[in-house]
């Protein structure tokens, strides 16, 4: 049985806009992978970090439902025209997710701590020079800097800031990131982790990541 | 912009401590009708700061909401509907939010607030 999740057709575009590709196809199918837990899990806030083009927020409040299921989505990126191409992907499948505009989730550190029971990120990853991270254009997207860890590394303590008590967090990795070093810095910090999907295309090779807190059994 | 996003957002200049709520300009308002989930709004009431909620619903036109608010009003219907209204169905399309403490302008366009900062500002 096949599951509604975005489509393409109806996916919207601009050029200087991430579109979807196979990390983002990696991660709505991790999040598939998951479905029934996810449901089970009954998460009332979720929320994506650097949603491009909002194939995969769209894809989640597909997968989830809307305000009749009790769940709301927040969505950030610091590309305006990713915040208008989503705003369009939502609209073209009916679905509604709050979009700021910030680095990270700048402005919602403080009263949306310890809310988020969802966390979706598909990150910059790609390793690049330093100077090639958070520059205007569409190089925001990929470039990870040193080890494509500068993004990540900058939204790891942000997301356990944010993650409620129950709260799991989805992230996308390249096996360049050291994806292992990943799960034992956020292990001490309390989290228990799983690699939910593992995929090798031509260019790369790739690790979805779910994380929760450890004294939160599954 | 729901008022939900509007009270989980505080201003996020650099050395400001009093941040939040955030002033609101009111350019254009749109309502759009969205189911009501009880449980949603009974979870969501303790997070939300009601004071915060109700000047905001004021600044952009809805006065329906009582100034003080307790959880035994959960079981109200009346005011169940008058709490939805104001967090979800109600959205900030244009407009202006303002920090408290240093009256930095943030504008909401489209419906998005605009929270990126300027690099003297970070
Ligand atoms: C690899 S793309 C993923 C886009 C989309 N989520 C997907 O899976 O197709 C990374 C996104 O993160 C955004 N981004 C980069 N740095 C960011 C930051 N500091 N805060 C928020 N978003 C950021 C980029 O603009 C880009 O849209």
């Amino acid at each position: 049985m096949r599951f509604k999740t975005a489509q393409i057709r109806l996916v919207s575009s601009h050029p200087e806009v991430y579109e979807p590709c196979d990390d983002s196809f990696a991660l709505v199918d991790a999040l598939l992978a998951d479905r029934s837990k996810l449901i089970e899990h009954k998460p009332k806030l979720c929320m994506e970090v650097g949603c491009g083009s909002g194939y995969v927020i769209t894809s989640l409040a597909l997968l989830l439902g809307q305000e009749s299921n009790g769940v709301q989505y927040f969505a950030t990126d610091t590309n305006p025209y990713a915040l208008k191409v989503t705003s369009e992907t939502l609209e073209a499948h009916g679905v509604h997710a709050e979009l700021i505009s910030t680095d990270i989730a700048s402005g919602l550190e403080k009263r949306l701590a310890g809310l988020v029971d969802v966390m979706v990120v598909n990150p910059p990853y790609v390793p690049t020079p330093e100077y090639e991270v958070g520059r205007e254009g569409i190089a925001s997207a990929w470039a990870g800097g040193e080890d494509g860890r500068s993004v990540i590394d900058r939204i790891l303590p942000i997301a356990d800031n944010l993650l409620s008590d129950k709260g799991w967090l989805y992230l996308v990795t390249l096996a360049a990131n050291r994806p292992l070093q990943i799960c034992l810095q956020m292990r001490q910090k309390g989290y228990a982790s799983r690699i939910v999907l593992q995929r090798s295309t031509d260019e790369e090779s790739l690790h979805i990541i779910k994380f929760w807190r450890e004294s939160d059994t599954q | 912009m729901r008022l939900l996003t509007h009270n989980m957002l505080s201003s996020n200049i650099k050395g400001v401590t009093n941040g939040f709520p955030l002033r609101i300009e009111v350019e254009k308002v749109v309502e759009k009708e969205v189911d009501l989930n009880p449980d949603f709004l009974r979870s969501m009431f303790s997070k939300i700061d009601w004071k915060a909620l109700v000047h905001a619903a004021r600044s952009i036109g809805y006065s329906e909401l009582p100034d003080e608010a307790d959880p035994s009003m959960l079981d109200s219907d009346d005011f169940l509907s008058r709490f939805h209204h104001a967090l979800l169905q109600l959205h900030l399309e244009e407009g202006v939010l303002i920090c408290p403490e240093t009256g930095r302008r943030f504008p909401v366009n489209k419906g998005i607030p605009n929270m990126l900062l300027h690099e003297d500002e970070v």
